[in-house]
Formats: structure tokens, sequence, C-alpha cells
């Protein structure tokens, strides 16, 4: 058991939705006589869900400042329309397109973010009106019709990155991707470890490190090969490149920055975070301009992949995206939550959806099933939280730092672990 | 005193927390009729002897016995134990703000009700009662928010007199009153004392405590120390705080010797209008300075503006400017922000450690660094390793009691709270701390640390502006200070010719002007 923990580091409890998702992708495994991981299943998972992470981790920053935004959905179906027209009718090369469907992102995000921050508009009401308004506007600028994009576009939201090489039995590209991801996530750790070193913490015995590296590489040689093997011509998705990518980025502006402590701070105390000399309105703008940002991002994948916006784009997506978050294990009432947490919780949704219509489920029982699982994962958190317990997603991250300084056995990460009582 | 019989026994109490013994073997017998105080450091373990007497701990999670009127007494919840005659009332009011008073006393309805349907003018009837043993002369259809915090006290106990309490538990009843609010509240707990009430009073104001309180546990590090019988006078401050730390204190105040240098922060006729209340001014043409290594105190009384002036030239967090000016090193400056304010040297460290001070979801180190996060951080990202070598550094120069600096600083105790926030300000290497009610709420033992800490930063060349309703200890530990009554600086006194009445006339009275007194306008 201790040798466990020390491979895995902290409370194993804070792992449980990790396991959770292992589990369903297990058991579905199991009830659809091995669809479920294949490359083809595995691919169209990512395609068909990544727009929903990327809003989450959108999502994710808005919740941890005690906000929410009802808005996004809305703000997809705007900034799709966009991005068509302004290919289709105005001339307009499918990159620009790109950055003009991103820079309307922002521009709403702003008009949102200004309402929340500068004259003081909770974000539900500012993003509820947001949610109308936008939805109106799309209709109003696409007149309900179907307006298809380039296949550029679509390459963004359903491609496949290019074959070369010599035959390895598998892509190249996700070969490249699989040892890329695995020299740096040594590098990472061995870094890591100098790291505590210096600090002269106790850093974990190196047979636990090399037991976690050797964990590592098998799990990413498995996502290799599973995304990699399939029918000639797939890889791992550009939309799966498109979601690592944004998932490094944000993390690191969460667990990093001044900016990521400000969101934290504003969310856990504005009072304070403000006498503390954090920009509160700064962060508030900053958040909700960031949620509109990735919602364009989100909108330009989705009408890739449908190959065409339509009148109900983004329809309900920001209740997808606020499920995600709080699955991952963040507060309602603001100041805790991660964007790994988020990934996973959305990722829970993600296997259950699409295990369930594998499995032959009717949308009907899908949805229900999908009601309850947020609620029972939700309570268990908050059952968690109340017995003194880091959050079950909530500290992934916290626990691997805590483990650096060689502190982690029964210390407890209060970030998620204190209940907002 | 006349000694009744037992009311409630507390045997060999046991409670253990994963990895901490909170109380060990304690033993409290508490007698009908008597005010009995509870006194011991920030967590010694009084609150969680409460928490398990009220049932916030339930029967089976703490061991030993407690025998309530003679009955051996079990109970799950606080609900179980409030029927039993257990009444407990907290530091933070649980009072509903926007409801009546007679709303607020008849909050369950039941007392009042029949098949569930409230008769409001039998609990308006009943609540003037109520409201009349407590002394307290209010309408009872004032809404609650109307009142002052010494009447919304008071108006708590109305309510638990209302549940036929036999057990009244006051945790810090007066930590949040004034003088005079404070007094009145105890005046009313006697006088219910004298009907019969026993009540348990949880307190870390001493002279409180030894002129009320008819017997003294004294609890150090979750075990009981002794329990003293008070016989009018006999039991002096200094001989309970021998007990609670187990030390004698040669004084409660370190001693110091002070660096003066010259004048470099100096505020002129500042004025600033109440936020929500236009034309209301809480500050009047208030001008001060502060000289470097030197402790400047401001006393007043609370709501004498003392911490609306402090927050306003702390980047006008406070209030809306209406004129002034503040002059750094003789030269005019504009802070406009409490950004602003930390780049020219300010520090704040406010009064409400819990609202303003924390955010209680994060650890030591992430409060440490949080306010000088520009020094480690280049293009906003920031560098791990020179946060966590600046949290362990001042984590050990401040004595910060933790199993290392990734605790959270919800589990610290309030002194170890207020260290950390001490902390968090110097980091940002501050010229001029201003530091508000900097020992509210903290222990005897923490208060001297704090002090000590203080008299540091001043030796540092540092200016310090030290607010504080506790005049002992701003003679204790100022080398000057100002008087503020009513947004005004009424006085300005030399802290070692300065006595406790010479500055409360000041801090009360503005119809005379005090000859020595710089700023009369």
């Amino acid at each position: 058991m201790k040798a466990i923990r020390q491979i895995f580091g902290g409370n194993l409890r804070q792992y449980g939705m990790s396991f959770a998702l292992i589990l369903l992708l297990v058991f579905f495994q199991w009830r659809t006589h091995g669809i479920m991981l294949t490359a083809t299943n595995a691919q169209n998972i990512l395609n068909g869900y990544s727009y929903v992470l990327i809003l989450a981790i959108g999502m994710l920053f808005v919740i941890i400042t005690g906000q929410i935004d009802l808005a996004p959905g809305s703000v997809a179906a705007v900034v799709g329309i966009c991005v068509a027209l302004s290919i289709k009718n105005w001339g307009f090369p499918w990159w620009a397109g790109v950055l003009f469907g991103l820079l309307i992102g922002i521009a709403i995000g702003a008009w949102q973010g200004a309402w929340l921050a500068f004259v003081g508009v909770p974000g539900f009401i500012t993003t509820l009106a947001g949610q109308m308004l936008f939805r109106g506007l799309d209709q109003f600028i696409g007149k309900a019709a179907s307006v298809p994009v380039p296949k550029e576009i679509r390459y963004i939201g359903n491609g496949y990155l290019p074959e070369w090489g010599p035959n390895t039995g598998l892509n190249n590209s996700t070969l490249l991707l699989g040892v890329v991801a695995l020299v740096a996530v040594v590098a990472m750790e061995l870094r890591r470890r100098r790291r505590v070193i210096r600090a002269k913490g106790t850093p974990v015995p190196l047979w636990a490190m090399v037991a976690r590296l050797v964990g590592m590489a098998i799990a990413l040689g498995y996502l290799t090969y599973l995304f990699g093997s399939g029918r000639y011509g797939t890889s791992f998705p550009v939309t799966g490149v498109i979601l690592v990518v944004l998932v490094l980025i944000y993390n690191f502006i969460a667990t990093r920055t001044t900016i990521g402590r400000g969101v934290y701070a504003v969310g856990g105390n504005r009072a304070a975070a403000a006498l503390t000399g954090i920009n509160t309105k700064k962060i508030y703008f900053l958040a909700m301009a960031n949620m509109s940002f990735l919602a364009a991002v989100a909108a330009i994948m989705y009408v890739g992949r449908s190959t065409a916006t339509g009148p109900s784009d983004g329809v309900g997506w920001e209740l997808d995206a606020i499920a995600a978050v709080f699955i991952g294990g963040a507060a309602v009432s603001g100041g805790v939550g991660t964007v790994v947490g988020s990934l996973i919780g959305g990722l829970v949704m993600a296997i259950l959806n699409n295990g369930m219509y594998l499995v032959g489920v009717g949308a009907d029982l899908s949805q229900m099933i999908r009601g309850l699982v947020l609620l029972v994962a939700v309570a268990f958190d908050l059952y968690n939280k109340s017995q003194g317990k880091p959050s079950i997603t909530g500290t992934l991250l916290r626990g691997l730092r805590m483990r650096e300084r060689g502190e982690a056995k029964g210390m407890e990460r209060p970030r998620a672990g204190v209940t907002q009582s | 005193m006349t000694v009744g019989p037992v009311i409630l026994e507390m045997k060999s109490i046991t409670k253990v927390f994963p990895g901490v013994r909170a109380l060990d073997d304690v033993t409290m017998t508490v007698r009908r009729g008597e005010i009995h105080a509870i006194c011991g450091e920030n967590g010694a373990g009084k609150s969680t002897l409460m928490k398990v007497l009220s049932g916030v701990y339930p029967h089976g999670t703490y061991e030993g016995t407690i025998i309530l009127d003679g009955e051996d007494v079990h109970f799950a919840n606080i609900r179980a134990s409030e029927h039993a005659g257990v009444a407990i009332i907290h530091q933070e009011l649980a009072l509903i703000p926007e409801l009546s008073v007679t709303e607020n006393l008849f909050i369950g309805g039941n007392e009042v009700a029949t098949r569930g349907v409230i008769d409001w003018v039998e609990a308006r009837r009943r609540a003037l009662d109520l409201l009349a043993r407590v002394g307290l002369e209010i309408d009872p259809d004032t809404a609650i928010k109307n009142l002052g915090v010494g009447q919304q006290q008071l108006v708590e106990i109305a309510k638990a007199l209302a549940k036929d309490v036999k057990i009244l538990i006051l945790d810090e009843p007066t930590s949040a009153l004034n003088e005079d609010d404070a007094e009145n509240l105890l005046d009313i707990l006697r006088s219910l004392r004298s009907k019969g009430l026993t009540s348990i009073l949880i307190s870390h104001k001493l002279n409180e405590i030894a002129a009320i309180a008819d017997s003294i546990t004294i609890i150090r590090d979750g075990k009981t120390v002794e329990t003293l019988s008070v016989d009018e006078g006999t039991v002096t401050e200094d001989r309970m705080i021998r007990g609670m730390v187990g030390r004698t204190l040669e004084s409660r105040f370190p001693h110091h010797t002070p660096h003066i240098g010259e004048p470099f922060f100096e505020v002129r006729d500042w004025v600033v209008e109440h936020p929500q209340i236009p034309g209301r001014l809480v500050a009047k043409s208030s001008s001060f300075y502060v000289r470097r290594g030197e402790i400047v105190g401001f006393a007043g009384l609370m709501g004498a503006g003392r911490t609306e002036l402090a927050r306003s030239i702390f980047g006008r967090s406070y209030g809306t400017w209406r004129g002034g000016q503040i002059l750094i090193d003789g030269v005019e400056v504009t802070i406009p922000t409490v950004q602003a304010a930390i780049a020219h040297g300010i520090a704040y460290v406010p009064e409400d450690r819990k609202t303003l001070g924390l955010n209680l979801l994060d650890t030591i180190k992430d409060t440490i660094v949080s306010a000088g996060i520009a020094r480690i951080s280049r293009h906003t990202v920031i560098d791990l390793e020179a946060a966590d070598a600046a949290a362990e550094q001042y984590s050990r120069a401040m004595r910060i009691k933790a199993a290392s600096i990734d605790v959270g600083v919800a589990t610290l105790s309030g002194g170890n709270q207020q260290k950390v926030v001490l902390s968090k300000w110097m980091f940002t290497e501050p010229r001029l701390a201003i530091l508000d009610e900097p020992t509210r709420g903290i222990d005897v033992g923490a208060k001297y640390e704090i002090y000590g800490l203080i008299n540091e930063l001043a030796d540092q060349g540092k200016g310090v502006v030290m607010i504080s309703s506790e005049l002992p200890e701003l003679l204790g530990v100022c080398d000057r200070i100002y008087t503020v009554f009513e947004g005004r600086i009424t006085g300005e006194a030399d802290a070692r010719t300065a006595t406790q009445e010479s500055l409360m006339r000041q801090m009360t009275d503005t119809a005379t002007t005090n000859p020595s007194t710089t700023v009369t306008r």
C-alpha cells in the first residue's frame, strides 16, 4: 500500500475520478465487445467531444472566479455563422475566416466581461442575456440557413495528421507525438526531482519515480498504439492536438502565473484579493473574455466537423461544460478547481455518452443516466470535502506538487479540501 | 457567591482528530446559576470542548461522559443538545438580517404555533417579554440589519432564552463590541445569573472574566490545567495568564528601545466620504505623519473612522476620496489603487483576518507570496522555487507553527493566521506598515510574539501605524498615539506620558480642544 502511495503520490482518493474514468472504459470495453477501445472509436470520441472539453477549460476559469457563463453555446453559434459566411460570401481566405471568428469571440467576451466587471451585473444575468442576445443574432445573421465551410476548416474539426516516412505499422505522426510526449514527461520528472533536491526537500525514492515513469510510458505507448493503429490515413486527430495544446497552456496559466493566482484569489475571497492588490475587475473581465474566445475555438472545430453551420449549433453546450467542470471537482462558490480535473470530468461524460450509444441505450435513458452521474459525482465530492478530505480530482495537480516536496502523506490541500462553510 | 448544585459535568473528554489530540482527558464541572469561564490560548481546545457539549461532534466521536442535570446525555446533533437545554451563541451571529426581531426570535415558529400556523400576535407579545429580560428597549418589528452589533448579540441571547435554555454558552460574545456594549452585555449576564441562568463564557478578554466569572476552567494544549473559583477579585489577570501559557509573562509587552528617525510619510487634510451615504464624511481633514522606525498608534472607539482612514490611504480602497495629500519623503504622491499603494511601499493588514486578510482556501505559501507576487514573477510567470524559498524564510522568521508551508491557512490558529497575514505584507517589503487591530482574537502568548514582530519592523527603520481598541496595548507598544473621534483626529500624545484616561477623554470628547493637540481644524 505504501509502495502504491509512493508511486502515485498523495492520497489515493484524489484519483477517484480518474479511476472512475478507467473503470468506465473497462466496463464499456466489455459491454461493447471491444468496440470502445478501437482506433476508430477513440478518434470519434476526441473529434466528437473535444469542443466540449475546450469549453470546459474556459468555463473552469469563470467558475473559479465564482461566476457562471450561460452564453458560450450562443456565442459559438454566432462565431460559426460568421466564419462560414465570411469565407463563402465575402471571399475571406480560410485562415482569415478563422481569425475573424476568434476576434468575434474575443469581442463578445469583452462585451460580457465589461458588463460583469465594470457595471457589476452578475455573470449569471449578463450571460443569460447574452444567451438570448447571441442566439438571436445567430438567427438574424444566418437566417436559419446551413452554410458549408471549406475543406481547411473541415480539417480542423475532423482531420488527421499526415502519413509519412517508412511503414512502422503505425501512423508516423502519432508515433512522433507519442515519443515527444514521453521525452517531455521524463524530462519534466527529472527537472522536478532536481528542484526538490535543490530546495533540500525529500524526493520520492528513485524506484518509485522509475515505476511511475514506466507506468506513464506504458500509458503513452498504449495511447500511441490506440490512435496510430487505425485505418490508413487516420491518426491522433487534429482536434485532439488542439485540445492537448490548450490544456497544457491553460494548466500553466492556472498554476504558474500571477493571472492564475488572481483567478483563484478572487474566487476564494474577493475582498481580500482586492486588498492584496489584485485587480479584481481585470480578472473577471479576462475570465469572461477568455470563455468566449474558447467558445469561438470550439465553434470552429464544431462547424469543421459538421462541415456546415446550422441553426441549432451550440444549443446546450454551456450545460455540458458546466457539468464537466463540477464533476471535475470545482466548487459552486468559487475558488476551487483544476484544468486537469475539468478535463477528466468532461471525459467521464464523453465516455458515458459514447459508451451508452455503442451499447444501444436510447438518448432518453442516456440523458437520465448522465444527469444522475453528475448529481452523484458532485455529492460524493461534497461528502469527501465535508470529511476534510481533498476533492477527488480537484487536487490532482496539487497532490503532485506536494509530493515533490516530499510532504505528501497525510497533508491536505485546503484549496480543495475545505468546503465553503 | 452562592454555590449551587452541579448542573453539568464533562468527564474525561477526549477528542482525537487525525493526527491531533484536540482534547485530552478534559474535565469540567459547572454549577447551577454560575457564570463559568473557559480560558486558554487559541487552539487550546475551548471551541472543540463546546462543540462536544453542543452536539456538533455527536456522541461516539469522542470519549468521555457528559452528565447534564444528573443524566448521562448522548447528543446526536445540535438539535438534541438544544432540546436538552444547551444553547450556544457563536462569534458569528446566526440572525437573519432582513427579518424582524420577532421573526428571528421565533425562527422555527414552533413555540408560538398551533398546528403549524404561527400566531404572530402572541409571538410579538412574547418577543417584548424576552427583550425586556435582556434589557433591550426596541420595537420587536425592527429588522435585524438596523440593529447595532451589541443589540444583535442581545437578541441572540433572547433567542436562546425563548427556548428554555438551561446552559447558555457564549463564544467570545464581546469581541465585536465596543466597550459600552460589552459592559452592557456583561450587566445583562449578571442579571440573568441572578435569575438563575447558568452560562459558560469563552473569552480572550481576561479583565472581563476576572470581573464576571464565578469559576474559571483553564485549558492548555487540550488538557484541563486547573479550575479556579473566584471569590471577589482573588483571581487576577496575571494569575490566569500563568495558567494559560504555563509561565509568568514578565510583562505583557516586550521591552523595546525605539530608534526613531526623520518623518517620511505624511498625510495632509485627508477627507473621505462614505461609500454609500453621500455627504457623510468618515475622515474629516485628517493630518498625521510617521517617522522612520516609529510605531504610531491610532486610538478611538469602534466606528470612529480609523479603519476607514487607513483603508482610504491604502490605495483609496474605502470610500470616496474628497481631498488631501499624501507625501512620501516630502514629495506628493497619488495613490489611487491598492497596486499603487503596494508599489509605494505601503502595507495594510486588515482588522478582519478571515474576510479581508486571507483566502481561506489558500496554503501558507500561496498566501505569503500573494501580495508581493510581482517580486517573484517575470512576465506574469511565477518562479515556484522563489515562492518556496520566500515562504520558508518568512515562515521561519515569523515563527509560524505549522507542519509545512503547504498547510492550508484555514487550519491555523488565529495567532498563526495573523502571522501569515503579517508575512504576506512583510514580503512586499513595505516602508510603512498599517496594522489594523493586529492582535484581535488571538491569545496572550501569540500577542506577545506579534508585539515583538512589530518592534522588529520598527527596528528595520520602517514606519508602523497600529490601530487598536485596546488602550493598554497602544500604550505598551507605540511611541506616539493619535486619538480619533467621529472621523476627526482629536489629539496626539507621547505614549510615555499618556494614560488610558487621557486618551479616553480625547477619544470621546470633541467639544474642548486639547491644547496639546496639533491638529485642530
